[in-house]
């Protein structure tokens, strides 16, 4: 029992991570129907970020902790969001209009452009970070160790999707994105910016991702520029699984997925892991193809 | 790209009138994006030290970025509004001058030559066609028009390419690391071309073809490792079990739509490689697999100065002085025949009722689902004849390595195949050999680069996808036409 809550506990939070970058794939593929395959190149610029953001401040001289996390969190976030920005910009708008496979090749190129580009200027070794947020939380009479961090991870994630599911549901810029899914040549016509609302999707995206990756430098203290692929593709695997274009989905994909990680490596062993998420993955698309929460996608002839 | 109103204005060559604070704004715009982009990760550099990580500032490339991006910004800005002339001599100045004189830093002679040698080209071409900017539309028209004389020169060309490469181990300048470069290129030629028959003809975007190339190649040194088979034996049954894995692993999934089945294949892909990493007692783990055999001259001769009891030795066979680059030609001549057996059967099957119902589902599913074709068995008989090609390819390139590890297939490889396929145009095949010496041979011949050679090389699948969204040669007519194909274009689209 003690193990199981450890490990339920660990699941919920590395899921809570794949949850957050899934929201920027599912939102993407809801408004332009493309796989954002560089998102997980966003992450890893995002863990990237923290880490250095932590590095120079410091070397400022800060080291309150609550101060240095909370300047960690907003410099990831910011810089991270200039390159979704950028990104969309450059690789992805001028081809918009094209077959459907040319955005992919573009965000494929983005990736590995990315990938080198973080090796060229910050080195191919793993970065280490010695532990911010030290210590644990016991519960049931010391059986059970919760790390700060994790718990961090869970309170942080939640408080984000209160504030994200306010912000697409209540607020003009999300009744605005919410029109662009569902038909964006009408919604251009009824006077809402359409290329501003994509830019901004890309930007939220990449913001959430930010977040992610700087938890996961605290939780894992190590990261390289390497990261952003295999976390990419499982945050994927956690959009489909959720149904792609929703967004409570995205966060139960993730979540699932995290916990099926955590409980494969808790009793059957760590190798075998990643085999786990994509043979769930393919079960869940033979039997419910649009995924856990999804619309099913009506063909029109 | 944001002004189309100057767009507008330089269409008319009398309108002199240059927006100049429009410009600046945009240029300014476009650096302040160009710091926030530089200043954590171009601008602080993490560095290693005894006492854990520190941290560097590097200024100058920060500030050399900025002002780069204004420039380069203001340049193809003041390009679009006629100002081509004075850009050009301009940019030329600045970057002789940072080629002449001597500079106070490294960084800022790059600036300048970097810099103004671009907008030096822009500022060329725009001269040169006379127009400052092109429409998409126009674009690929244009380049429409050339892919489409291309594909009419295939005819041509393709003979005089096959007997080009067929000769080339004979001619003086082949030595060993031309035939290893063509050895190299052959074989994504034939992986393009394989995965051509599912993305190109099919339709189907897969992203996992990089599993059935390590299916045919672990199938090889499996089979040569526990029971010793050669690799003639060897080679049809990998093509078989890498068909079969194709078959087990297309079944299940080939009901799903197309981004389903891109993300599906994708995890196939990994998965296979997980176990290929996992399964150690079987597959040797992360350290692979070595002392694979080399192929013999088909079981008659060996290639070895001294070759095993009841072999002949290839030299002593032929009557040829021993040297170790006949193993060499002879791996450059299989690979191209089995490159040419797919481009073959490519061609030949267009023509044949299943290629066609491949050509048919590609352009509309529902239509041709409608029309009697068995969508399900259409899509597995492409994944499987696909995976059958790359297992072939996987177990020449066991043989040709003598060390496979899953190092090699990862998932790298099947986007750089699916670039190759992409990038080449959907269908083509003598767009497949073009873009393989692109994305293959460029890199290559830039070996010395290192780490900026894959920099690049992401980039340019970036740009190239830009300038030619449907691919380099793109094209997408129908082999057969009713009424005996009467249109230009179909004579030389065969190809």
């Amino acid at each position: 029992m003690d193990y199981f809550v450890q490990q339920l506990i660990n699941g919920l939070s590395l899921g809570a991570i794949y949850g957050l970058i899934a929201i920027g794939y599912t939102m993407v593929y809801g408004i332009i129907g493309m796989i954002n395959f560089a998102h997980g190149e966003i992450y890893m610029i995002g863990a990237f970020v923290a880490l250095i953001t932590f590095l120079a401040i410091g070397a400022l001289g800060i080291t309150w902790v609550p101060l240095a996390l909370l300047l960690m969190l907003a410099a990831s976030m910011l810089f991270t969001s200039v390159y979704g920005w950028t990104v969309e910009r450059i690789a992805y708008r001028p081809l918009r209009s094209s077959p459907r496979l040319a955005p992919l090749i573009s965000a494929i190129g983005m990736s590995i452009f990315l990938q080198n580009y973080m090796q060229i200027l910050q080195g191919a070794r793993s970065k280490p970070l010695q532990p911010i947020l030290p210590g644990n939380l016991t519960l049931m009479d010391g059986a059970v160790s919760v790390s700060y961090v994790r718990l961090a991870t869970i309170v942080l994630t939640l408080l984000l999707m209160v504030g994200f599911t306010i912000l697409i549901n209540r607020t003009s810029l999300g009744r605005a994105q919410r029109a662009c899914e569902q038909d964006k040549k009408m919604a251009g016509l009824l006077g809402v910016n359409v290329d501003r609302i994509i830019s901004l999707t890309f930007v939220m995206g990449a913001a959430l991702a930010a977040v992610a990756g700087m938890m996961v430098l605290l939780i894992y203290g190590v990261i390289d520029f390497y990261i952003g692929f295999l976390a990419g593709v499982k945050s994927f695997t956690a959009a489909v699984l959720g149904g792609v274009g929703s967004l409570p989905g995205a966060m139960l994909g993730g979540v699932v997925i995290g916990l099926i990680e955590a409980f494969w490596s808790g009793y059957v062993g760590s190798e075998w892991k990643d085999v786990a998420t994509f043979t769930l993955l393919v079960l869940v698309l033979i039997f419910r193809p649009t995924g856990l929460l999804g619309r099913p996608e009506i063909e029109k002839v | 790209m944001t002004m189309p109103s100057h767009t507008a204005s330089a269409a008319a060559p009398t309108n002199r009138a240059v927006d100049w604070p429009g410009t600046l704004r945009d240029a300014g715009l476009a650096a302040f994006v160009a710091l926030l982009l530089t200043l954590p990760l171009v601008g602080l550099r993490t560095i290693d030290r005894p006492t854990g990580l520190g941290i560097e500032a590097r200024p100058d490339e920060v500030i050399a970025s900025i002002v780069l991006v204004f420039l380069g910004r203001l340049g193809l800005g003041l390009i679009r509004q006629n100002l081509a002339l004075p850009v050009l001599v301009l940019a030329l100045a600045c970057a002789g001058v940072g080629l002449v004189l001597p500079m106070p830093t490294q960084v800022l002679r790059l600036v300048l030559v970097a810099g103004g040698g671009i907008i030096a080209l822009r500022a060329a071409i725009t001269l040169t066609t006379g127009r400052s900017k092109l429409s998409q539309a126009e674009r690929d028209r244009r380049m429409d028009r050339v892919a489409v004389q291309v594909q009419h020169a295939t005819k041509y060309i393709a003979p005089v390419a096959i007997i080009g490469a067929a000769i080339l181990p004979l001619t003086p300048i082949a030595d060993r690391q031309i035939l290893d470069i063509g050895i190299l290129l052959l074989t994504y030629i034939m992986l393009g071309w394989g995965l051509n028959i599912v993305v190109g003809l099919a339709g189907l975007l897969d992203l996992g073809y990089v599993a059935f190339y390590a299916v045919g190649a672990y199938s090889y040194a499996l089979l040569a490792h526990y029971f010793g088979l050669s690799f003639w034996v060897c080679l049809p049954l990998a093509g078989m079990l890498a068909a079969l894995s194709g078959v087990l692993l297309g079944f299940p999934v080939l009901r799903l739509r197309g981004d389903y089945f891109a993300i599906v294949t994708l995890g196939f892909g990994e998965i296979i490689r997980i176990i290929l990493v996992n399964w150690y007692q079987f597959t040797g783990g992360p350290n692979g697999i070595s002392g694979i055999p080399r192929p013999s001259f088909f079981g008659i001769a060996d290639f070895t100065r001294t070759p095993t009891e009841g072999m002949a030795a290839f030299h002593e066979l032929f009557g040829l002085e021993f040297s170790s680059l006949h193993r060499i030609v002879f791996m450059y001549y299989l690979i191209l025949a089995l490159a040419l057996v797919v481009n073959l059967f490519t061609l030949r099957v267009r023509k044949l009722p299943l290629g066609r119902a491949w050509e048919a589902l590609r352009e509309d599913e529902i239509a041709s689902a409608s029309l009697g074709i068995n969508r399900t068995n259409m899509k597995l008989a492409a994944f499987a004849i696909a995976a059958m090609f790359g297992g072939f390819a996987g177990s020449f390139f066991a043989t040709r390595q003598g060390f496979i590890s899953p190092e090699s297939f990862t998932f790298i490889e099947s986007a750089i195949i699916l670039a190759i396929v992409v990038l080449g145009g959907m269908g083509s095949q003598i767009g497949v050999v073009v873009a393989t010496l692109l994305v293959i041979g460029l890199p290559e011949a830039f070996r010395e680069l290192a780490d900026y050679r894959m920099l690049a090389f992401g980039m340019g699948m970036v740009v190239i996808m830009l300038w030619r969204p449907r691919g380099l040669l793109a094209h997408r007519d129908p082999t057969i036409l009713l009424h005996g194909g009467r249109k230009p274009q179909s004579a030389g689209a065969a190809r």
